[in-house]
């Protein structure tokens, strides 16, 4: 570690990977339920376990965002971070935060949290993804502020490199893009137009640019290309993903109320998002191809590459698989999205932080990385969980097109329940690769615990 | 991308087309704006409505439901069940929730008041009757 500060990243990492375990828990009891209804219910309904299972996501791929940052700013910008006791005590507001916001979930019905949280003061709960109390709301914002504020400050006062930029333009983006999450007018039609600005400009906007920024970071480090070519692809890969992204947030106006204009600009720039996915692909493998060392920690490399790719085949190519708005029209919110969710979720930003942890957690530990042992397990993890998830996708994409076809397609159109009852194979069958996830994931932290013979510390 | 085409290029690129892209974007939902009250049924916005709009969200029924094709994909899409089903049928069904039909999905009890089952249907009224060129395809959404 070349900076003393760099260690607060450590508690974030592990805070993320905790939380990733909760996510996929009740991702398994929502999954048991499709197929098995009355599964705990009505001790943990199904739209409890989704809520729990979505903000848990969010919530770890901030923590990893976070920690990312913590880690890769000051290293960067070659200067201790501005506060770290700041973002210690970060740490804990948020974790304490985001832990009573769930057992809030489970723990009391909805509407009765709703009343005792505020919501009466300004109703923005109840919207998928945005479903926290507006206390969290208020308190996400806070804590994303001081962040913010501590990480600016760190780069204002040290070297700024194109990454370190970039990595901020992204974070702050998150942040501002939140604050739509305050705006729930009673017009359904209005509600869910902003509600896309930050669900939408996030995945395929803000964020993308942190994914880039890590990405980039981590491919310096293993591979010691030099830093130009490293920062001219990155800067070329967020101008593909902002010039198609913004205008793409017109692939969700189809079919809200909004005028018909957007099939046309939601399909053509939707059609285009596709493009820095597959940049950002093409890049991490010619950078590792074109590499000066051979770094020690191999697990990194593979993060880094499977991250390229699954974010490809997630966004892009399941992406463009239901964005034009002609094929949109009968595929608009069945299970083929829910796979495209799931694998563009998973390639671009659950393996994007699996990346930057897989590469910061050795230094952190003070090594350059774990032993051939541990890495050999990661790896083993890194393969269960993303082959898995392939099946998942192909499971959740085969039981959409056949709801498509029965449901909407057909001259005799059956009706939803009817339906589901004709895929539970493919629901199953999407159970059994989820619980190979879970193996993969248990193997994960297990690597952790691996001894072995290790590198000596010096990056 | 060869020697001729630089770091310093590359980046005036990105915020030269992100500051275009972003002002095109502000234009569109300007433009959208102005569209909007012909098609989002405002008119039929009415305190009722709001009050249904607001339990729709205070139990979270977007957890399992679609609207307008948008939220979980559990149970039905709710934006034209109103055409699909009228609103006694949707009242009922509310009040003989959960059916505890073994192995069946199971839709919680809300205990909802007769004033506040009317203020849900008169939103999920007001949904079917937005401008959604013509999605669902067709009535079982
Ligand atoms: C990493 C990037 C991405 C992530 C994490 C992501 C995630 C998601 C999620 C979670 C949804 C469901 C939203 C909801 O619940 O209503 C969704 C919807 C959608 N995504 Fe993406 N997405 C990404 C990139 C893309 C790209 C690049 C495209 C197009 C090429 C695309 C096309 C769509 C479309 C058309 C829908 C709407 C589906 C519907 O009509 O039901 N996505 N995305
Ligand atoms: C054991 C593995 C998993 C299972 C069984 C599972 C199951 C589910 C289920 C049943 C839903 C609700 C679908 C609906 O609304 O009807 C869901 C939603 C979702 N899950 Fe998972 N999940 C798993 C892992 C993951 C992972 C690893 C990620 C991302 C890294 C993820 C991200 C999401 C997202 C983004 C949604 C919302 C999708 C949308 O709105 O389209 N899940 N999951
Ligand atoms: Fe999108």
């Amino acid at each position: 570690m070349q900076y003393k500060s760099q260690a607060v990243a450590k508690p974030y990492f592990i805070a993320a990977i905790a939380l990733f375990v909760g996510q996929i828990l009740f991702g398994l009891i929502m999954g048991l339920q499709y197929v098995v209804g009355d599964f705990l219910f009505p001790a943990i309904p199904f739209n409890v376990a989704r809520m729990v299972h979505t903000n848990l996501l969010i919530v770890w791929l901030l923590f990893g965002f976070m920690g990312g940052a913590y880690y890769l700013i000051p290293e960067e910008t070659e200067t201790e971070l501005y506060s770290p006791k700041l973002a210690l005590a970060l740490f804990w507001i948020f974790l304490v935060a985001g832990a009573l916001t769930i057992v809030g979930y489970l723990a009391v019905p909805y509407a009765t949290l709703a009343e005792f949280t505020g919501n009466d003061i300004l109703e923005t709960m109840g919207r998928e993804f945005l479903e926290q109390p507006l206390i969290t709301k208020v308190g996400i914002v806070v804590v994303a502020l001081a962040f913010l504020f501590n990480i600016s400050m760190t780069v204002l006062k040290g070297r700024k490199t194109a990454i370190s930029l970039v990595l901020l333009m992204g974070l702050w983006g998150l942040a501002v893009m939140f604050l739509f999450s305050f705006y729930n007018p009673s017009n359904l039609v209005l509600d869910k137009f902003y509600w896309w600005w930050v669900v939408h400009l996030w995945v395929e906007g803000v964020w993308e640019l942190i994914l880039g920024a890590l990405l980039a970071f981590v491919l310096i480090k293993v591979t010691g290309v030099d830093r130009e070519v490293i920062e001219k692809w990155l800067y070329v890969i967020i101008t593909l993903t902002l010039v198609t992204g913004i205008i793409g947030t017109g692939h969700h106006y189809f079919w809200i109320g909004t005028p018909g204009y957007w099939q046309w600009w939601g399909s053509i720039f939707s059609a285009l998002e596709p493009i820095p996915f597959f940049a950002m692909t093409v890049f991490a493998f010619n950078m590792v191809n074109r590499r000066r060392r051979e770094h020690p920690n191999k697990a990194a490399t593979l993060w880094a590459l499977g991250t390229g790719v699954m974010a490809f085949l997630g966004a892009g190519v399941w992406g463009f698989l239901h964005t034009l708005a002609p094929v949109n029209y009968y595929t608009h919110g069945t299970q083929i999205t829910a796979a495209h969710g799931h694998m563009a979720f998973y390639g671009a930003y659950a393996m994007v932080v699996l990346c930057i942890i897989s590469y910061a957690m050795p230094v952190l530990r003070g090594r350059a990385a774990n032993s051939d042992k541990s890495q050999v397990l990661e790896m083993w993890s890194f393969w269960l969980m993303t082959v898995s998830m392939v099946f998942i996708t192909l499971f959740l994409t085969a039981a959409g097109i056949l709801q498509v076809w029965l449901q909407r397609f057909s001259d005799t159109p059956q009706a939803f329940m009817q339906v589901q009852d004709q895929v539970s194979l493919f629901y199953w069958m999407r159970e059994w690769a989820g619980v190979v996830f879970l193996i993969g994931l248990i193997a994960y932290i297990a690597s952790f615990f691996v001894k072995g013979e290790q590198e000596p510390a010096a990056a | 991308m060869s020697g001729t085409f630089t770091k310093s290029m590359a980046r005036n690129v990105f915020y030269g087309g992100t500051v275009f892209f972003i002002l095109l974007f502000l234009a569109l939902t300007f433009d959208s704006m102005q569209a909007l009250p012909k098609r989002d049924n405002r008119q039929a916005l009415t305190e009722q409505v709001a009050h249904g709009k607001k339990l729709w969200e205070t139990n979270n029924c977007i957890g399992c439901h679609t609207l307008l094709g948008e939220g979980a994909y559990f149970a039905p899409e709710l934006g034209n069940v109103y055409v699909r089903r009228g609103p006694e049928f949707i009242k009922a069904w509310i009040k003989a929730q959960p059916t505890g039909t073994p192995g069946r999905r199971q839709m919680p009890q809300f205990h909802f008041s007769d004033e506040e089952l009317d203020a849900l249907v008169a939103f999920l009224k007001y949904s079917s009757e937005i401008d959604t060129n013509d999605w669902p395809p067709n009535v079982e959404g």
